[in-house]
């Protein structure tokens, strides 16, 4: 091994893939990184643009379809690409470990969370089994899961999104490698768990001394987490150095619009008369109730954000509200007029009126359909339009989303995330409606995409009058669009009111602790984070 | 767990229960009677009716199938309206002979359609996998008595390699007997094992393909111990649960198997009696293959629960 050589050095890095119709797409374009042991790099960019891809090279490996053309992924001076099955095998886990983005299916469900995260260890013969259970439940203490002695004992459907993703960490950890890849490991989390497992995981890399590849979309996660950036776009590194350097003064014009990004904010709008007016309503599943006797308001012409955790009842409240889910107690009022709980007894009025978009564009448009035939149907429905008069209405629509009109011949499959999210959008204007409720309809789209959707959004507001029921856990999109906050958890209000009111304070705590959760993008923010916990509770960590 | 269990176990009397009651009425419904058959076109109305009056069947209907079930109960089949012997007897040989045959059908073709699935999906669109399909495919679409015949003609007529029937009586002895099995064996075997290969092979695929073999395979594990440890725990249950059901469709192409080679089993048997309208015996076979197909799904469900940490362990 060479001394002076970095931990891991990448150089020229060039994959490709070959695509189902045999031409060849480029995933890494000439990608050159240098990583110091213990030093974390935060690897940021949107969705294809390669990061996942870079951080599987670390451990010498590529997804299926997708081969290395040239380049070399040196550990300690060694060429993994070179190196064969035989040396693959001994440096993954062992020296590189990886933790998914996903780890409730990322963890085996046939065995006991215990024997998954020491298998490395004890398979490669690196520590006696009763060593490698000792390490696991130090491991599991200083990610701070609770009774770390026997949280082992648990089969992974017996855990929590938040505890497993702190588990396959822990996985990760035990057998002492020099560099983990962590591959959107919070993406999937509520923003409060999101806070416990980055703290967790943070205060662990640091004490174990070990590398990191820390790969995110979110720029300000990141911002905590690295030392240093390394931005990519289209498979081309778009710009890399030091966190502050990056943060406080980029170079590239993407990484200055990824900083801007998630900046809207909504100027304070007159107070409107109330569209929707929803009392005591309850609801729920089978046996399980949840919600119960809410109390809430849409103005016309107005926003009203409804926030919270999951599980805590805001998209059942958008299928109550639409008629999906008929509620079991309460009432509906709709400009004066009462909805029917149930959508197959509201009168077509009713339906128009009131529409929704959801949450994956990429499973709310039927695939096999073109735009214009998914635009065109609630036309025909609520205008009776039909042939070319029909078509003019689809590509006046398709103009108002921001979409040219050729887009009409195209079916979903050739569209992007946004570009899709916009065809959900005017399928709903299609309707003319003056309710819609849109269901985390941002939170599956990259940060600039949902800026753009959501700036789409506040024009078709200021247009046409159209209110927005807008479900979300997104503190940056409530930001840009709401006139009124209501905040949900276990399926009653915590806070509700003008969102000035509700999201400065004085707050209601839990309101607090979910907007403290949210990271912010300014270097130091999670350390500010630890110090104030600390000073809370002194011996929070003693245990 | 043992309330599932009680669940399942109630739901599979009440399914043989009503499988009964569909046997015994739908052999009332059929047209013609035993005793007409029997005696022949000459016989006397009277004679007719004096052999029905001997085997009970001027009772109402209802009457019947309640002391049918009385006698179930207690372990008795009744008695054959041809021949007013028990059935019990006369069914146990020939459930030996069926029991045997379809022993030997499972023996080879399980392991065999398992191996040949596991390879498939380690060999995963290579030649040996697309063999394998094409093969499963044109097995699975070509019926039992087309094999069957095939292999008479091949086997038998032409190379005179084993019996084209397959006669085996009591006291015969293994050297004797095993040639007879040969055919109705490997008949058996061809049809039953494409689903179970397909199947295999889609389990296992679809578990190589999931996110914790891949966490496996980053954790530097060789391939066999992630195969080992990781993708057979987790395919068991589908697995099982296709080849217990398989072997609920074994059941009844035996019955077809059994006719084209004469073996005295108990398909045969339902299918002399069926042209004899011998209606007593064929509702008990019928009974006994309803129960078994009844008796090997509620162990596919079982197997299926037994084997799933999800519903082993609650949350």
């Amino acid at each position: 091994m060479n001394g002076s050589a970095p931990l891991l050095e990448i150089k020229g890095l060039h994959v490709e893939a070959v695509l189902p119709n045999g031409g060849i797409a480029t995933i890494l374009d000439d990608i050159s990184l240098t990583l110091g042991r213990g030093e974390v790099m935060g690897l940021i960019g949107e969705s294809g643009a390669g990061k996942s891809t870079l951080g599987l090279t670390a451990l010498g490996a590529v997804r299926g379809g997708a081969y290395v053309r040239s380049g070399e992924v040196k550990l300690d001076g060694v060429d993994l690409l070179k190196g064969g099955p035989a040396l693959l095998r001994d440096i993954r886990g062992r020296r590189v470990a990886y933790v998914a983005q996903s780890a409730a299916s990322a963890f085996n469900p046939a065995f006991r969370l215990i024997d998954q995260v020491i298998e490395t260890s004890v398979q490669r013969r690196l520590m006696s089994r009763a060593q490698a259970r000792q390490r696991a439940i130090e491991l599991f203490a200083r990610l701070e899961l609770p009774s770390p002695e026997t949280f082992g004992e648990k089969f992974p459907h017996q855990a929590s999104g938040g505890q497993l993703q702190r588990a396959m960490t822990a996985m990760a950890m035990c057998a002492r490698p020099d560099l983990i890849v962590f591959d959107e490991p919070t993406t999937a989390l509520d923003v409060t768990t999101q806070i416990e497992v980055i703290l967790a995981v943070r205060q662990a890399i640091r004490e174990e001394g070990m590398a990191g590849l820390y790969i995110s979309h979110d720029l300000a996660l990141v911002a905590q987490m690295a030392d240093a950036i390394l931005v990519l776009r289209h498979g081309k590194m778009v710009e890399s150095g030091s966190t502050a350097q990056v943060i406080e003064a980029p170079t590239a014009d993407y990484t200055r619009r990824l900083i801007a990004a998630r900046n809207l904010r909504h100027a304070p709008q007159p107070e409107r008369p109330p569209l929707l007016e929803l009392k005591g309503i309850a609801a729920g599943y089978g046996n399980v109730s949840i919600i119960e006797k809410l109390d809430l308001v849409v103005p016309q012409g107005r926003t009203l954000a409804v926030v919270g955790e999951s599980g805590s009842g805001k998209s059942t409240l958008g299928k109550v509200i639409c008629g999906l889910l008929p509620h079991r107690a309460g009432s509906l009022a709709f400009a004066g007029r009462r909805l029917e709980p149930d959508m197959h007894r509201r009168p077509l009025d009713d339906l128009r009126d009131i529409q929704m978009v959801h949450q994956n564009p990429d499973l709310a448009l039927n695939p096999r359909q073109r735009v214009g035939e998914i635009i065109g149907a609630p036309l025909s429905r609520f205008q009776g339009l039909r042939g070319a008069a029909r078509d003019v209405a689809v590509a006046a629509l398709l103009e108002q989303v921001e979409l040219k009109p050729e887009f009409a011949e195209r079916r979903p499959g050739a569209l992007s995330g946004g570009q899709k999210q916009r065809v959900c959008i005017a399928r709903a204007l299609a309707a003319r409606p003056r309710l819609i409720v849109c269901d985390e309809v941002t939170s599956a789209l990259d940060p600039l995409v949902a800026d753009g959707v959501l700036k789409l959004l506040a024009r078709l507001q200021a247009e046409q009058g159209v209110s927005y029921l807008f479900i979300t856990h997104d503190f940056g999109a409530v930001e840009a669009l709401a006139d009124h906050v209501a905040v949900m958890r276990h399926g009653a209000l915590v806070a509700a009111g003008p969102a000035r009111q509700v999201l400065n304070p004085p707050y209601h705590p839990y309101t607090e602790a979910l907007i403290r959760a949210v990271p912010e993008l300014r270097l130091g923010w999670l350390d500010g984070v630890i110090a104030a916990r600390a000073t809370q509770t002194p011996d929070r960590r003693s245990t | 767990m043992t309330a599932i269990l009680a669940k399942r176990l109630a739901m599979g009397i009440v399914l043989v229960l009503l499988a009964s009651a569909l046997l015994f009425f739908a052999g009332e419904l059929l047209p013609g009677d035993f005793a007409t058959k029997l005696l022949g076109s000459s016989a006397t109305p009277e004679a007719v009716e004096a052999l029905r009056r001997a085997r009970g069947v001027d009772a109402p209907a209802l009457t019947r199938y309640l002391d049918w079930l009385a006698g179930l109960m207690r372990g008795d089949l009744g008695t054959s309206l041809t021949n007013g012997r028990e059935i019990g007897p006369l069914i146990a040989t020939r459930l030996k002979n069926t029991l045997m045959l379809a022993g030997a059908a499972a023996l080879i073709a399980v392991p065999l359609a398992v191996g040949l699935g596991t390879l498939a999906a380690i060999f995963r669109d290579r030649l040996f996998d697309r063999a394998i399909l094409v093969l499963s495919m044109v097995t699975v679409a070509t019926p039992e008595f087309f094999f069957a015949y095939m292999a008479i003609a091949v086997f038998a007529v032409n190379l005179h390699w084993v019996p084209s029937i397959s006669i085996v009586t009591a006291g015969m002895s293994f050297e004797r007997m095993w040639p007879l099995l040969v055919l109705p064996v490997m008949t058996l075997v061809i049809t039953s094992c494409a689903h179970m290969i397909r199947m295999t092979r889609a389990s296992i695929v679809s578990v190589m393909d999931s996110d914790y073999v891949g966490t496996a395979l980053l954790k530097g594990l060789p391939e066999w111990q992630v195969v080992v440890r990781h993708v057979l725990p987790n395919v068991m249950s589908p697995i099982a649960a296709v080849v217990v059901l398989n072997l609920a469709d074994l059941v009844v192409g035996l019955i077809i198997v059994e006719t084209i080679f004469a073996y005295p089993g108990m398909g045969q048997l339902m299918v002399d009696s069926v042209s004899k309208q011998d209606i007593t015996v064929v509702q008990a076979c019928g009974l006994i293959f309803a129960a078994t197909y009844i008796l090997l799904n509620m162990i596919a469900d079982l197997l299926a629960i037994a084997l799933n940490p999800r519903l082993r362990y609650a949350r």
